[in-house]
């Protein structure tokens, strides 16, 4: 059979494809899901126990350490990102296969946010009454945090590329994306500040989507020439 | 059209460039030994005492160098690594790794300085400031590439993957900066204010342009002597290896 005969296939339905598998994955692994979400709600328990249960002190907490600790869980799963297709061959067949390599990444990106960051959105507003957030506060919450977790994971995986198969990936994966988390972590957590202390948002959020529209545009060709570094 | 005879790209060759830095290196270290030698003589015994800082101010003729040098070479750094990537060439990803450390100590000597000037200045030794914590901020940059580094065991795949990582890095440092230097305007006014710029007496700008001098002068060494270092590791299954070894 000629190559020529092959039909061309949408990039789509690639996409479509990938998010399938990495859902149907997921769903056949549930705790995978399900850890990063208890790890966020213990480490937002943790520091009422660590600061004292002084409810104004709490209020003005939150924003920081729910973002804070969303960021960490959103962190735990990214290991797995490209670690298991890794182990078991299938990122190879990823990379060779004629669809473009960023469109792969970039699904499996979105794969991670709708698994990890989706589920930390729905999760936030439970931990945030516990800090005495009001309704809208923790709208505005929910808000930044779809706004800041699809960000995370396009970041995220330029790491996890870079720290495929590396002696002690997990410690160096936090180490190398921590610090760019930062942006995120700034204007995410001083959102919910700014509007809990009556200040505009607008800045906040439409920074937090320049984020999310530069790291869509370039971190599928960074995590794609890591990808192909780890896999030489 | 006559082409120009002399042949850059020769020094491109690790085995080229190893003789290269071994008769260059040793000059720019005489270079920052007499330039450090003179600014600090300036800094110390000729510049005047500061009318509201006393003589603790003194301490800036090391902290600004240390800190433009500490931005400058993650800068270079970020370059070798892009060149390394574009044209696949070994000695890129070595000048990387030799710049690293070098950066990485002067990021913590800008935080060192800065913090012991802050303790007398401003009674405390660490503050939020925009400065100080972007600083920090690239400190870890340095760190989470020494570590990439450091944990592949290939080199040359430890090379590209920490050329990705400090292009990934370059461009958000900008980002980091104006997001932090925002964080901070936002959350307090800043108490101290490193920006406005008092007139300096001419022996301190002196003293401070020397020091700069002498700070470059230094990496540069510190740079060249380390890159032959590495290129002795890399390629010490090699012939000429064993030649300049004997």
């Amino acid at each position: 059979m000629k190559l020529t005969h092959v039909k061309p296939i949408g990039l789509g339905s690639v996409m479509l494809a990938v998010l399938r598998r990495e859902i149907s994955l997921a769903m056949r692994q549930k705790g995978e899901v399900l850890t990063p979400l208890v790890f966020f709600a213990v480490v937002a328990s943790l520091f009422p126990l660590g600061v004292g249960p002084e409810s104004a002190l709490l209020l003005r907490m939150a924003p920081g350490v729910l973002w804070v600790s969303a960021l960490l869980a959103a962190m735990l799963s990214l290991q797995r990102l490209f670690a298991s297709d890794y182990a078991d061959g299938s990122l190879e067949q990823m990379v060779l296969s004629p669809a473009p390599l960023q469109l792969l990444v970039a699904a499996k990106a979105l794969s991670h946010f709708l698994l990890s960051g989706v589920p930390l959105v729905l999760m936030a507003p439970v931990l945030g009454l516990q800090f005495g957030l009001d309704a809208s506060s923790l709208g505005i919450l929910m808000l930044t945090l779809l706004l800041g977790t699809p960000t995370l994971s396009l970041i995220g995986s330029i790491g996890a590329a870079l720290t495929l198969g590396v002696r002690g990936a997990g410690v160096l994966l936090s180490l190398l994306i921590l610090p760019l988390y930062i942006p995120v972590l700034i204007f995410g957590a001083g959102a919910v500040e700014a509007y809990t202390s009556d200040l505009g948002v607008h800045g906040h959020l439409s920074l937090l989507a320049a984020l999310l529209v530069l790291s869509l545009f370039f971190a599928p060709f960074a995590t794609t020439a890591a990808l192909k570094i780890s896999l030489e | 059209m006559k082409t120009n005879s002399i042949h850059w790209f020769k020094y491109a060759a690790p085995q080229n460039f190893y003789f290269l830095a071994g008769k260059m290196w040793p000059w720019f270290a005489a270079l920052a030994a007499l330039l450090m030698v003179v600014g600090l003589w300036i800094s110390f015994f000729v510049a005047p005492v500061d009318a509201q800082q006393g003589q603790g101010y003194r301490i800036i003729f090391v902290h600004v160098p240390s800190s433009q040098m500490s931005m400058f070479i993650y800068l270079v750094m970020a370059a070798w690594a892009g060149v390394g990537l574009a044209f696949n060439t070994r000695l890129s990803g070595m000048m990387a790794a030799a710049l690293a450390p070098t950066g990485a100590l002067f990021a913590f000597l800008s935080l060192l300085t800065g913090s012991l000037w802050g303790k007398p200045m401003w009674g405390t030794w660490w503050v939020w400031d925009a400065r100080l914590t972007s600083t920090l901020i690239l400190l870890f940059l340095y760190l989470g590439f020494l570590a990439l580094q450091s944990s592949i065991d290939d080199p040359r795949r430890a090379d590209k993957a920490c050329a990705v990582l400090a292009l990934v890095g370059v461009v958000n440092v900008p980002i980091i900066y104006f997001s932090v230097n925002w964080w901070n305007t936002l959350h307090q006014g800043a108490s101290v204010s490193l920006t406005r710029a008092p007139s300096m007496a001419a022996p301190m700008l002196w003293g401070m342009l020397i020091m700069v001098l002498a700070f470059w002068m230094y990496a540069i060494a510190a740079a060249l002597a380390r890159v032959r270092n590495i290129i002795l590791e890399r390629e010490r299954h090699t012939d000429w290896v064993k030649n300049a070894v004997e």
